[in-house]
């Protein structure tokens, strides 16, 4: 029998360099998310503290800019208010493209523009809900609800995409299995196919909703800047985004400050959306 | 099609019997049209957007002339002139940059956490990347603005000068911040998408065709290379078009790091303005000035138009690149 020829040198050193560059370029992906976290860290938890939570910006350029309590209420607020728009809406139409609409022409029509709206910026969803709602003064101009209708256009898409992949892991035979045993078309959606997802479309709607309360510029063309507590949906509320873009374009270091502590908070609260949504995913039964 | 549809039966996809319901349920009745009524009124939702968006930026338009709007240079709202140019090339220039830098990092990330990494980092690694796109844009901007301009700025100075020779360099042009800077933040902004894309593009390569590769004796990279990305082509340059609709769009992160000068810089390293950074800055301004709002509508008109060209070019590309696979692998070697 004939040796077999070793693979040449200069193969294996192309390969070793190849694969070393692609590790490296790996790890440059990680060094700004490290840098970032890293600053995000020290400079806010200089700022932080109990009475940083706990008081009102006092809308003062010099002096105690006071905190970020009405930031992280309204902010609170209207992505609460956003997700109780998007996520029934969002749902229903991936409930429409993965128990009906299925392959048609129309559904795929509907899953092109769903996915061209996922593409569109937020800032264009914002000037949107400008236009039809602020300019034409639609119950007064700036609103906390128009806000969150803006952040639920921009969620709406992410939403219906995701859970489409969820309701699509749910497998045919339990609903042929169903639809066997005399149940109905909506009951099997109804008592069926929903629970069946339920735990795949918390994990959705949850990231959709992380998503949403980092954004800024859906806000700032819809309910403008408030200092104070508002809870009032009709009328200007703070929200954290809005308060680390106003204090950012400030050349005040108190100011800053509060724009770094104001960033921790809606950083941890976003990616406490995130955990959760992995944990609900982790203990659904659906293969992912 | 026809080979698609062939294949596809033996993983049931077409309609069994149940699947077109029966008429005879009203339950059944409104949850469909009820469902199909969402899915109208999303389509609806686009259409009525560029109706308004147009009817608004109308008076801008025809004042200044659409032509003179796109490639007027010059942007001075107090004296009346609305000439986007200088944004629209602030837009290419600053998400060009963010191409050449974001799109190889993420296509190295995407190839190396599916096809070479230890399977037990192949979870963690995909996390920490995803993780970027959590960071909220004004985040972004606040460390752009306060950590990176200031660290880049002696690279910035330091390429300028042994370089002065290339074109759109100028030792004596750097200010901070800038084109460069905005381009590099949103090429960190970018990488988590394109690389989450690819991945899933990559991931679709049949494991026959990689196997095959390495049995000829092809090393791991000339397996990459001869098996994988050439399949997977169409699929990476959708992902990194789905990550230029982001970066052209990208509005807050880039309204505090790029400057907002609102004139054609010279150099990369000079300071420029976006057509979404204006809308977000000029916008407090422009309320009492309906010539002004109606131009800064027409930006984001034309914003809206650039984002949905890109982004359907985009999608036809990743959409071809998943179903043509899917299709040419036989239904029971999938997987």
């Amino acid at each position: 029998m004939r040796q077999l020829e070793p693979t040449s040198r200069t193969r294996i050193a192309k390969d070793r360099a190849a694969r070393g560059f692609l590790l490296a370029l790996t790890l440059l992906a990680l060094v700004p998310l490290a840098l970032i976290l890293y600053y995000l860290v020290k400079q806010g938890f200089e700022a932080i503290n109990w009475e940083f939570l706990t008081t009102d910006p006092t809308g003062r350029f010099l002096g105690d800019p006071g905190g970020i309590r009405s930031a992280i209420v309204g902010t609170t607020i209207m992505v609460a208010l956003a997700a109780a728009i998007s996520v029934p809406i969002g749902v229903g139409v991936a409930l429409y493209l993965v128990e009906y609409g299925k392959r048609t022409r129309f559904a795929n029509t509907v899953r092109y523009f769903i996915d061209v709206m996922t593409g569109v910026p937020s800032v264009v969803f914002g000037l949107f809900v400008y236009i039809t709602l602020v300019v034409s003064q639609i119950g007064g101009t700036f609103a906390a609800w128009k806000g969150s209708v803006a952040l639920a256009l921009l969620m709406i898409p992410i939403v219906a995409r995701s859970s489409e992949v969820v309701l699509n892991l749910v497998p045919d035979s339990i609903r042929e299995a169903a639809l066997a045993l005399g149940a109905p078309r909506w009951r099997v959606v109804t008592r069926v196919v929903l629970p069946t997802a339920f735990p795949g479309l918390v994990t959705s709607s949850l990231l959709a909703i992380a998503r949403g309360a980092g954004e800024t510029a859906p806000l700032l063309f819809t309910v403008a800047f408030a200092n104070e507590m508002a809870f009032n949906l009709n009328d200007r509320m703070n929200s954290l985004p809005l308060q680390i873009y106003n204090d950012v374009s400030q050349a005040q270091d108190r100011l800053v400050a509060r724009a770094w502590g104001a960033a921790l908070t809606l950083v941890v609260m976003i990616l406490v959306l995130i955990v959760i949504a992995r944990l609900v995913q982790r203990r659904s039964r659906l293969a992912t | 099609m026809e080979a698609g549809s062939l294949s596809s039966k033996k993983t049931g996809a077409p309609k069994p019997s149940w699947a077109s319901g029966s008429g005879s349920h009203v339950g059944d009745a409104i949850l469909k049209y009820g469902l199909a009524g969402l899915a109208v009124g999303v389509l609806v939702l686009i259409a009525y957007f560029f109706v308004r968006l147009i009817v608004e930026a109308e008076p801008a338009l025809s004042q200044v002339g659409v032509i003179d709007f796109v490639f007027g240079d010059s942007w001075v709202p107090s004296q009346g002139d609305y000439g986007a140019l200088p944004l629209l090339v602030g837009t290419l220039i600053t998400s060009v940059i963010a191409l050449i830098v974001g799109v190889p990092v993420a296509i190295a990330t995407a190839l190396y956490i599916t096809e070479l990494c230890p399977k037990r980092f192949r979870g963690p690694l995909t996390v920490v990347v995803d993780l970027l796109a959590a960071v909220p844009s004004v985040v972004y901007g606040l460390w752009g603005i306060f950590f990176l301009a200031p660290k880049l700025e002696p690279a910035e100075k330091w390429f300028s000068e042994t370089f002065a020779f290339l074109p759109l360099v100028d030792p004596d042009k750097v200010s901070i911040p800038n084109y460069f800077v905005a381009g590099v933040i949103l090429a960190i902004m970018i990488v988590p998408i394109v690389s989450a894309i690819s991945r899933e593009v990559i991931s679709t390569v049949p494991a026959e065709q990689k196997e095959g590769a390495l049995a000829l004796g092809a090393t791991r990279w000339e397996m990459l290379r001869m098996a994988v990305l050439p399949y997977s082509r169409a699929g990476i340059a959708g992902a990194s078009m789905l990550g230029l609709g982001r970066a052209i769009g990208e509005t807050i992160a880039v309204v505090i790091v790029i400057g907002n000068a609102a004139v054609i810089g010279s150099t990369i390293f000079s300071q420029g303005y976006t057509l979404a950074a204006v809308i977000a800055n000029e916008f407090g301004e422009a309320a009492s000035d309906p010539l002004h709002r109606a131009a800064l509508i027409a930006c984001g008109l034309l914003l809206f138009i650039l984002t949905l060209i890109v982004n359907a070019i985009a999608r036809y590309f990743v959409n071809k690149a998943e179903e043509g696979q899917a299709s040419r692998v036989p239904a029971g070697m999938a997987g």
